[in-house]
C-alpha cells in the first residue's frame, strides 16, 4: 500500500496554512514596528522642541497624548477611507 | 490568497501615507481629546487626498492618450 503520497499531500496542506499563518503574524509585527516608527517621528517633532539631557514631564505627557491622538487619527482615516471606498465601488457598478 | 494579502498590504501602505499627510495638514497642538475641528479637518483631508489623487490619475491619462494620436 503506498501511503506516501496521501500522508505527504495531507502534510503539504498543513504546512501550507502554518506557512500562511506564520506570514501573516510576521506582517503583523512589521506592520506595527512601522507604526511605532512613525508615532515616534510625528511626537518627537510635535513634542521635543528643544532636546535636553532627559524628558522632563511635559515632553512626557505631550508624547502620551500625541500617541492617543496618532491612534484616533488612523482610526478616522480608516473610516473616511472606507466609506469612500464603498461609494466608489457603488458608482463604478451603476 | 497571496494575491489578495498583497492587495491588504498596499491598502494598508496607503491608509498609512494619507494617515501621516492628515496628520502633519491637520494636528498642530496636542490635546486631551480630538477637537471637532480637527476631526473634520481629517475626513476632509482623506476624501480631498482621494480627489486629488483620482484626478491626476485620470488626466495623466488624457496627456497619455492625446499623444498617441
Amino acid at each position: 500500500m503506498d501511503y506516501s503520497s496521501s500522508s505527504s499531500s495531507q502534510l503539504d496542506s498543513g504546512r501550507r496554512e502554518e506557512y500562511i499563518d506564520q506570514v501573516k503574524q510576521q506582517l503583523a509585527v512589521a506592520q506595527a514596528q512601522e507604526l511605532l516608527q512613525r508615532m515616534s517621528d510625528k511626537c518627537f517633532k510635535k513634542c521635543v522642541t528643544k532636546p535636553g539631557s532627559s524628558l522632563d514631564n511635559s515632553e512626557q505627557k505631550c508624547i502620551a497624548m500625541c500617541m492617543d491622538r496618532y491612534m484616533d487619527t488612523m482610526n478616522i482615516v480608516a473610516r473616511t477611507y472606507s466609506s469612500r471606498l464603498q461609494q466608489e465601488m457603488s458608482r463604478m457598478g451603476s | 490568497i497571496f494575491q489578495m494579502e498583497v492587495q491588504k498590504a498596499k491598502l494598508q501602505a496607503q491608509m498609512n501615507k494619507v494617515n501621516e499627510l492628515c496628520w502633519d495638514t491637520c494636528v498642530f497642538k496636542m490635546k486631551d481629546k480630538m477637537d471637532s475641528r480637527t476631526e473634520s479637518c481629517i475626513s476632509y483631508c482623506v476624501e480631498r487626498y482621494i480627489d486629488t489623487s483620482l484626478l491626476i490619475q485620470n488626466r495623466f491619462q488624457q496627456m497619455l492618450s492625446k499623444q498617441m494620436h
